[in-house]
Order: structure tokens, then sequence, then C-alpha cells
């Protein structure tokens, strides 16, 4: 990755590893001598966060995996009798089922934070490109794991999420049929996102690895959205950032814990204890609580064909970003009306999850249009717009500047620092 | 803090608009008191003699129509449970017959049950459980704490995280046992329905299972329906979440370790970062980058 190379091998094992797989070096210049803004904020952490709920996933997963078994007569038992009779199979499934929640609340502040902050800007698009393309394989991946119970929501969502691919003119019903191996959602279809479950996160994990690479590449963002001009506007990663992650990764596995031990069938919808029974729809089909945004505009609009363009458009968007902000300034700091509209987008798409979660009856329907309208125009009127026509903040000339100016630095009664004039 | 603020007043806002738009929405169901709960909470534990009242319930009356498949009679003597003993769930089990075999003749016979046996099912399948009950089909009851519950709405689901509120499901088979009332004037029933307060839609296939002292209990527990149904809740809460006291018990554990383990990250933090925030910059000699070495 890049250089700061400073790696020395002392024993003589480490000296003979470094000429043939420099493995140790590659490690120290990527995790400690990696120089990293001294001014970013615990909004910072959740990039660590989310590289631990993965390994958790893994981990959790590969164990369930020898457990359970995916057929359709079995597959509900099979979870059922992790939960009874495995050793602390209860305690994995638990961990596993809330990771994938808590998954997804790590992945929505790290993008709130990469959109508030700007982080998606030149030169760092290929690293915001393969966030999105992160995201949407944990899209995938989330979406096959809940399947894997066989419960009725885990039945009802793979035949409406499946069927979303009918709507495509010509080729759709043949795709619908090719995604379940058979003219019904089965146990074809149960065995191949399975295979797929287990797979994908191994791809999310070497997409991770590209993801970090790029982020090695271009240096983080930092909150004053300014690049770091000399060393003193970075500290070492290691242990600067690794104890600031750390102490984050502990607070977080603080609520993680509260939802697995007291509340572990919460973000869960109860039908999905009664096993799947193709010839009963529940009342009311919900997705799980991290796609309801997704799942608003899809029903908020009428045409099927349509509203799967503006589902799949909803997150493909994310990409164009980089090229969608016309503004020259990164942090929404400095941003006064990006700021606002950004809040209103926030709010937007958490009030898009609640509509999401209820019945697509009149007035729901248009809040959600209205929503959905919203959405779309942050990204393709309002980004572009502002460039032009808002008025920024002076930005300061570097990061300790910024850094200085924020507390009472000890000893600078008088005029700024040095490294303020940088 | 001015960020959080906006934030704050964004979400409201939208919220009230989301709220605002809502028509008033056909009144399905109605919500099911909250009872009382032995556990409930971050402490909360199963309470064995409520679980054995309950096991006699639905053993004298559930389990002539609902099967419960997932449970085996070791269950009964499994810690955090009703608390038999080994010997009193082989004595239990027993008194169950069921089907085994083939035998060397090729034939299924009837035996009595072995502590390692299943709960038998009171219908050979669901065809026949629909034939003899009138077209209804009784639940299974292994997961059924867990697979009903009811939903309370905003802002209600957002306390109850907090509140650490998961009996939803007891609270709802309570209700149900204690809904049946005369219809209200001008209600239809469906034929073969009864009605029940607490039923989504009101038109209950089940007919009223259970009545005052029809469940004999020896250690003078009232013998009304409203105790038969927290009791029958409470071991059907139990056979659903056989882990729940385990669970609870190593959560607090767990929650001990990691509020430790945070402060003493976070007091590792200050002490690494203190040096930093003394701005050393204001020292042009040195770098910040060397600094903790």
């Amino acid at each position: 990755m890049s250089g700061h190379a400073t790696y020395e091998p002392r024993s003589p094992f480490m000296k003979w590893m470094e000429r043939r797989l420099p493995i140790a070096s590659l490690v120290y210049s990527s995790f400690i001598a990696y120089p990293t803004p001294r001014n970013l904020n615990y909004w910072w952490t959740f990039g660590g966060i989310l590289a631990f709920m993965l390994t958790v996933q893994i981990v959790t997963g590969v164990v369930l995996a020898m457990h359970y078994t995916p057929n359709v007569n079995l597959a509900f038992n099979s979870v059922e009798a992790i939960m009874r009779d495995v050793n602390y199979g209860w305690l994995l499934r638990y961990i596993h089922s809330t990771g994938a929640s808590f998954f997804f609340v790590a992945v929505y502040i790290h993008i709130a934070r990469g959109m508030y902050y700007g982080s998606y800007k030149e030169p760092r698009e290929v690293l915001w490109i393969l966030g999105v393309i992160l995201f949407l394989l944990m899209v995938v991946t989330g979406f096959m794991g809940y399947v894997l119970p066989w419960g009725q929501m885990s039945f009802w969502a793979a035949t409406v999420i499946t069927n979303l691919f009918s709507a495509i003119p010509a080729v759709g019903s043949g795709i619908v049929t090719w995604l379940w191996g058979g003219y019904a959602v089965g146990n074809p279809t149960l065995n191949r996102f399975y295979s797929l479950h287990y797979l994908l996160p191994f791809v999310i994990a070497g997409v991770v690895v590209l993801h970090i690479w790029a982020l090695h590449m271009v240096g983080q963002n930092n909150p004053t959205g300014v690049e770091p001009k000399t060393e003193k506007d970075t500290v070492a990663f290691t242990p600067y950032a690794t104890v600031k992650d750390a102490f984050f990764v502990g607070l977080f596995c603080i609520v993680f814990a509260w939802f697995i031990f007291y509340i572990p069938n919460y973000l869960m919808h109860s039908d999905n204890y009664i096993p799947a029974n193709p010839g009963q729809t529940p009342t009311h089909i919900v997705p799980e609580w991290y796609y309801l945004p997704f799942y608003a505009i899809l029903r908020g609009i009428p045409n099927k064909l349509l509203g799967v363009i503006a589902l799949a458009s909803s997150i493909i968007i994310l990409a164009f970003m980089p090229w969608l902000d016309t503004s020259a300034v990164r942090s929404a700091k400095y941003r006064p009306l990006y700021r606002q509209f950004l809040f209103i987008f926030f709010a937007v798409v958490i009030g898009l999850g609640y509509l999401g979660s209820q019945e697509p009856a009149g007035g729901y329907v248009i809040a959600a249009r209205l929503f959905t309208l919203y959405y779309f125009a942050f990204f393709l009127i309002i980004l572009p717009l502002l460039g032009y026509f808002e008025r920024t903040k002076p930005l300061p000339n570097s990061i300790t500047e910024s850094v200085l100016r924020k507390g009472a630095p000890i000893g600078a009664s008088g005029p700024p620092p040095g490294g303020g004039k940088a | 803090m001015n960020s959080y603020r906006e934030l704050m007043t964004a979400g409201v806002l939208a919220a009230a608009l989301a709220v605002g738009t809502i028509p008033a929405r056909a009144q399905e169901a109605v919500a099911p008191p909250l009872q009382h709960w032995s556990f409930a909470g971050p402490f909360g534990q199963y309470d064995p003699e409520q679980l054995q009242r309950g096991f006699k319930i639905y053993r004298e009356v559930c389990s002539n129509c609902h099967s419960l498949k997932l449970l085996s009679f070791r269950n009964l003597a499994d810690p955090g449970g009703p608390g038999f003993t080994q010997a009193q769930a082989a004595a239990i089990a027993a008194t169950f017959q069921v089907t085994d075999g083939p035998n060397d003749q090729g034939q299924m016979f009837q035996r009595p049950g072995k502590i390692s046996d299943y709960f038998p099912p009171p219908f050979a399948n669901d065809q026949a459980a629909r034939a003899a009950l009138g077209g209804g089909l009784p639940p299974d009851m292994s997961t059924l704490a867990k697979a009903r519950g009811y939903d309370r709405g905003f802002p209600w689901f957002v306390f109850e995280a907090f509140t650490e509120y998961e009996e939803g499901g007891p609270d709802y088979i309570h209700a149900i046992l204690n809904g049946y009332t005369d219809p209200p004037k001008g209600f239809v029933l469906p034929p073969g329905t009864q009605y029940n307060k607490y039923f989504p839609g009101h038109a209950i296939a089940m007919p009223k299972p259970i009545n005052d002292g029809q469940v004999k209990f020896t250690d003078g527990t009232p013998e009304t329906v409203d105790q038969y149904g927290r009791d029958v809740a409470a071991f059907l809460m139990w056979a659903s979440e056989p882990k729940l006291d385990e669970r609870k018990r190593l959560g607090f554990q767990v929650m001990i370790y990691l509020i430790v383990l945070s402060a003493l990250l976070y007091f590792t933090k200050k002490k690494i970062w203190h040096e930093v925030e003394l701005h050393p910059e204001l020292e042009e000699s040195r770098a910040p980058a060397e600094y903790g070495r």
C-alpha cells in the first residue's frame, strides 16, 4: 500500500521473511505507521466497527453452517435445533441475526458520515464506489440470510423480492424461473440462497481489502475536508486511531449486547417463527428494517417496472455522488445549505423507513411519494445546483489550525501558532 | 451540538409529516393488556412452579388439539425449565403413547414414551386435525409465544427497545384466553367461529378452551382463567425460548465485562491522546507522529 514503510525487521527470522514475503512491513505501513488525520471524530470509528462486524458475522456464520440444513422440510427445525440443542447455539444464532442488523446500523452511519464530510469527492471516488458495491453486496447477502430460517417472512420475502425481476420486459419471467430454479420459490431456491449466503461474505471481505487499499492510496478524509499538509496534521494509526476505534467498538458492543441478550427478537418479525407455508400469505409482508426505506420507494410508485427501477436507482445513484456534487468544498461544516438539505435527506430516509413498515394506504402512499421525490431530487437537482449557488464558509488553512482554533491551546495566548501558516 | 439539534428537528418534522398523513387505521386488533411476568426485565427468570402449572394446563387442555413437536420430554428436566427431575420427566414420558417402528414385522406400533421422545402430536397430520376440528388447524405450540405479538406502533416500539419488552407473545396468549366475550351488536360471526376481543379480526375458530376451575392446582393458586392464561403463556414462552434464563444471566456478565472494558479503553485513549491534545506543535521541534513511542 502507500509508502511510509519504515519497518525494520530485527529478529533473524523476520529478516529472512522480509526478503521473501514482506507481510510484516505491509501490516506495519498500513496499520501502524499509516498517518491518519489528527482531527478525526468518533464518526470515523465506524469503518473499524464494520470490519469487526464482518468478522463477527463470518465466525458465527461458519459455526451456524455446521448445524444448519438447507432443505425446505428441515431448515426451520434445524434453526430451532440450533436454538435448543447446540451448545450456546442460541447465542450464536442471536449474535448472527442481531449482528446483521448492527452491521447495517454501522454501514448506514458510515455512509452518512461520508455524505456529511464529503468523503466521496476527488480523489476518493473509487474508494466511495467500492463502498457502494460493498453496501449492495451486504443488501444481497442480508436478504439471502433472512430467507434461510424458512419462516413465513423468509418465504414470502423471497417470493416478493425475486418476483421484482418479473417486471423486466420480455425476459423478466424467464429470469425469475432461473433464479428460483423452478416455477415457484422452493427447495432449489433455498439451496442456492444458502450457497450464495456462504459465498458472498468472502466476496465482501475481498472488496473490503480493495476498499482499504484505495483508502490507503488517497488517505482518510477528515472533518474539515482539508487534506493534511504537514506531518503535524497527522498522527500514527497505531496507537492513536486503534485505541479510538477500540473504545468505540466497546461502546458499540454494549448496545449490540443489549439487543442480543435482552431483546434478541425485537428487530425480527414474529411471523418468522411460523414455518414457511406457501399456501398462506401473511397479512402484511415486510422486509427487515434495514430495507424499509427502499421498500417504501418501491411501493410508492404505482407502476411495477418503474418501481423496480426506482428501487435499484436509489442505491446505484450513490455511486454517482462524486460527480453529482459540483461544490469544491468537501465538509458540510463549511456548507451551510448542503448541511440543511442533507439533514432533511437523512430525515426523509428515516421517514421512508417508517412508511415502509406500514400498510400502503391513503396518506402513507402520498407521503412515500413525496419523500421519494425528495430522495431523488436531493441527488439530481439539489447536489448539482448547490455548487453554483451556495456561499461556503471560509476553510481553515490546515487541520492543525482548525484543531487549535477550537480549544484554548496551552501557552497559545498570542497569535495563531506556526501550524496555521502552512 | 448545533448539528444534532438540527438533525433532531428535521427528524421530528419528517416523523410529524409521516404520522400526520396517516389515515385512521382500521382497528383490526385490540392491544393485549400488559401482564406481570417473572421472566421480564434484564434479571427476569422463569418461575419453575409457574411452568409446572402451565405444563399441567398444556397437558390437560391444549394438548388435545395443539402439538408441541419441537419439545422433548428430556427438556422438562433441563435447567431453566419447569424443574422436573430426570425421573419425573421419564415418568411423564411413560404416560404418553408414542408411535414407533417399523418393527421386525414391518408394522408401526405404540409404546409408552421414553425421556428421549418428543411430545407426540394429537393428530397424525394437518389434514386429520382439520377433519376432526371442522376445518380449523391448531398451530403447533413450540414457537407460538415468539410467533405472536402485537405491534403497538410508533412511538411505543422505540420505548420497547429501552424497557426491554419482549413479552408481547405471552401477553397476547393470555389476552386471547381471556378475550372470549359476546360479540358487539351487529358483528356478524362467520360460521364455526367465536368472538374474541383480542384476536385480529375477532372471529377465532378455537372454541373457548378453558373455564374457571377446569384445571386443579394443589398449591392453592387461584383456579381462574386469568391465572390459567398467565401460567400457560409462561409455559409456552419457555417452550419457545428455553434458554432465556441462561441468556439473561450470561447477558448481565457480558454487559459488566463490556462496560468495564469500554471504561478502560476510554482512559487508555485519554492517556494516549493526552500529549496530542496538549498541542505539541507549539514546540516546533517535535512532530506528533513521534509521540507515544
